[in-house]
């Protein structure tokens, strides 16, 4: 069989899933959660609670601030301790909500059984209905980029919907978390990914996996074919070749259905796709079936040079301290500690960091893996234009952006570039190739923001 | 013969009609530059750095002409050539001009090496911008001078310089022509500039951490940590306290120094004040500490 990936660009790092066949373990409650409000793309969510207010698991802590946002839920019970600052991933204070926990009692409302619930059991599920549970929850992206999942199933009036796929690649080193949540909650999934393609009025699915969890693949081969037997659904699972970023949605809309996203402002349902992370469908199930608002999630603390590394179920506002204390500490040496994985995750100045809405993984790299190399001269051996997954000359971009030159930047589609990193990994002379374009990036936006302000 | 009397006629008549269609041309799409703009760009020092806002020295003296026009040069100032050219262009233009005091490029971070532990390492790009936009930088302060010198490759006149003891940025007053282009390169808005004042005496805030005190304490010990001390103790009202950090206003400030003297922290310095005179108990040793770490 001709197993697919993507055409343009990719490459293939390391795998080092330490932590593939580890089941996952309940991660203890923490003596305070610290909850930032900015843990998704769009405005930060605005407090509802006060200091001294007691909270229970499930309750809302702040309400979505736009219509880009999601409102925020305690993961734990006790008093709302100061509404005050704390460093976030990027090493800037932000504001964020502190609950002393105090026990462990949830909402009412949240169902708490394990029984499994389908969709044919609730005829008051109406797509509508589905979309106005999945926001009050708070449901976000848990792939890490933390984009309100609401908004995705409700598409502009442009583009129509064909069909839902869900991101079930994690292509990134090291990370297992949802390769964990496959093996283990399998059923939810299939359930989720019925209420998306319900939500989205589509009867076509799709879910990715890449050819390294070939035990994945077949749980839910298996598992699929009971549930959409006999259904109007179909859905498929599409095993793709290993391949980096596949998980990229851009990547992955192509890899599974052949399609290529324009450059932006596209995004993928401009060709007929919805992309959602098995993470996320597991939250839609929870939230539309269970009632429960999103606030744990899974999460893998893995490190070659870690004693214990794990995949653990953690309640959001656990500080990543406290993660790495369960796994053995922190290990001999210097130390590079990542929220996310080693290719797009993000180094941190400090552990004292909570488990946000988007943190799949806890990465800790160890001496020489913490280091980058010493850049040389450009050789001009075009690796990372071979490598680029979007078709861009990041060699180009780079240097474009080092010289300020905007106006090529815009032209030479610097907007495009998705920042997997594919480029500086390639790169034999170890040039800071994506911190460039980053640079440019997010320059050349806010020039094409003030310009489209202006009109 | 024949063939060489029609080449000079066809090429004569070609000449005269070129000729007229050039001359009409000319007059009829004529366009009018005011011959003063060229005279004011004569007077502008020439090196253009952008500093007044606008694309270089022409920009600024065909700005400067129209201002004339419209009877003021409000807004309008060359910082190079200061407040020498700008009189002689008011005279060229016959306008009145506000003379605007001289300034200088001001770092407004005091977070040496040695106040300011390093509590992490970076490894990327090493451009302040770049450091700015994906980490607070190598110290637990997320306002502070990051010291990769986006600033030093701004300034056109070798102003600017990175000093290796404290790991900040330094300005050469000098050599600085208070062309703001440091001010708009620096990502953190830390450089300001300021009133030169006499003889170069100047007292400003060298902090712009905005965190509560014992937050900016701890990453610093030359931070400002909003106590009041310095608003309540001028008596000109020209300091202000807003989101934990003071402010001192170079208009109304008169250099009293008092505020220097009560600052817990010491992060507000004086400059080019003469060494006060040895007493034993003065509390204006302080000023000695500021200068130290200006210097």
């Amino acid at each position: 069989m001709n197993i697919r990936t993507f055409r343009i660009g990719g490459i293939h790092p390391e795998e080092n899933k330490l932590t593939h066949e580890v089941p996952t373990q309940v991660a203890a409650l923490p003596k305070q959660a610290v909850f930032p409000l900015g843990q998704h793309i769009g405005a930060p969510a605005v407090p509802v609670v006060q200091k001294g207010d007691k909270v229970k698991v499930g309750t809302l802590i702040a309400d979505a601030g736009g219509f880009v946002s999601a409102p925020i839920f305690s993961s734990v019970s006790g008093t709302v301790a100061k509404i005050d600052t704390t460093i976030d991933a990027t090493g800037y204070r932000k504001p964020c909500i502190f609950i002393d926990v105090e026990g462990d009692e949830w909402e009412e409302s949240i169902d708490r059984s394990d029984k499994l619930e389908l969709v044919k059991d609730h005829p008051e599920l109406t797509p509508e209905e589905i979309v106005i549970r999945i926001k009050s929850a708070g449901v976000v992206g848990m792939g890490g980029a933390c984009f309100p999942t609401f908004i995705k199933l409700t598409p502009p009036p442009t583009a129509k919907a064909e069909c839902v796929i869900i991101n079930a690649v994690e292509c990134e080193p090291y990370i297992t978390a949802d390769y964990r949540l496959m093996m283990e909650h399998a059923d939810e999934i299939l359930v989720g990914l019925e209420l998306l393609m319900k939500a989205a009025k589509v009867n076509k699915g799709y879910i990715g996996i890449e050819t390294n969890k070939p035990k994945a693949i077949e749980l839910l081969t298996q598992k699929a074919a009971q549930t959409f037997s006999g259904s109007t659904y179909q859905v498929e699972v599409v095993p793709l070749k290993q391949r980096y970023p596949q998980g990229g949605e851009k990547q992955l809309v192509d890899a599974v259905i052949r399609r290529q996203v324009p450059a932006p402002p596209a995004i993928p349902v401009n060709v007929g796709a919805i992309v959602q992370n098995v993470g996320t469908a597991f939250a839609v199930y929870q939230a539309v079936m269970k009632r429960k608002p999103l606030f744990e999630r899974y999460t893998t603390v893995t490190g070659k040079r870690l004693k214990k590394p794990g995949n653990y179920l953690v309640r959001m506002g656990t500080l990543m301290t406290d993660l790495i204390e369960v796994c053995g500490g922190m290990p001999e040496g210097d130390n590079k500690v990542l929220a996310g994985g080693p290719m797009m995750g993000k180094a941190l100045m400090s552990t004292d960091v909570p488990i946000c809405k988007g943190t799949n993984s806890v990465t800790i790299l160890t001496d020489d893996d913490a280091r980058r190399k010493e850049p040389q001269p450009c050789i001009r051996c075009a690796k990372c234009v071979a490598a680029c997954p979007m078709g861009l000359e990041p060699y180009l971009l780079a240097k474009l952006s080092a010289y300020q030159q905007w106006e090529r930047a815009e032209k030479e589609d610097i907007v495009s570039c998705i920042e997997c990193g594919s480029c500086q990994f390639t790169c034999p002379a170890h040039r800071p190739l994506l911190d460039n374009i980053r640079q440019g990036k997010s320059t050349v936006m806010g020039i094409i923001r003030a310009r489209s302000a202006k009109k | 013969m024949n063939f060489i009397v029609i080449a000079v006629i066809v090429l004569g008549a070609i000449g005269l009609i070129a000729a007229i269609v050039l001359f009409v041309c000319s007059k009829r799409f004529a366009v009018y530059e005011d011959p003063r703009i060229a005279q004011v760009n004569e007077l502008l020092p020439g090196a253009n750095c952008g500093g007044c806002g606008f694309a270089g020295c022409g920009g600024m003296a065909d700005a400067l002409v129209k201002g004339a026009d419209k009877g003021s040069l409000e807004g309008l100032n060359c910082p190079v050539g200061g407040a020498d050219v700008m009189g002689r262009v008011a005279d060229l233009l016959g306008m009145a001009i506000a003379n605007g005091d001289p300034k200088v490029a001001v770092v407004r971070c005091g977070g040496s090496c040695e106040l300011r532990p390093r509590i992490a390492e970076y490894g990327g790009l090493r451009t302040c911008a770049a450091m700015n936009a994906c980490s607070a930088g190598e110290t637990g302060c997320g306002y502070g001078c990051l010291g990769c010198g986006d600033c030093v490759k701004a300034c056109q006149f070798g102003a600017l310089r990175i000093n290796p003891e404290t790991g900040l940025a330094e300005v050469d007053e000098e050599k600085c022509t208070a062309c703001g282009a440091c001010v708009k390169a620096c990502p953190r808005h830390i450089i300001e500039l300021r009133k030169k004042g006499p003889k170069g005496r100047r007292v400003f805030v060298s902090c712009v951490n905005k965190d509560k005190g014992a937050i900016a304490m701890k990453a610093c010990k030359a931070a400002c940590i909003g106590c009041g001390k310095c608003v309540r103790e001028c008596q000109f009202e020209a300091i202000t306290l807003g989101q934990n950090v003071s402010y001192i206003d170079f208009t109304k400030c008169r250099l009293c120094k008092k505020c220097v003297a009560v600052c817990p922290t010491k992060a507000i310095h004086a400059v080019n004040f003469p060494a006060p005179k040895p007493q034993p108990e003065s509390p204006d040793s302080n000023v000695n500490k500021g200068k130290e770490a200006q210097a």
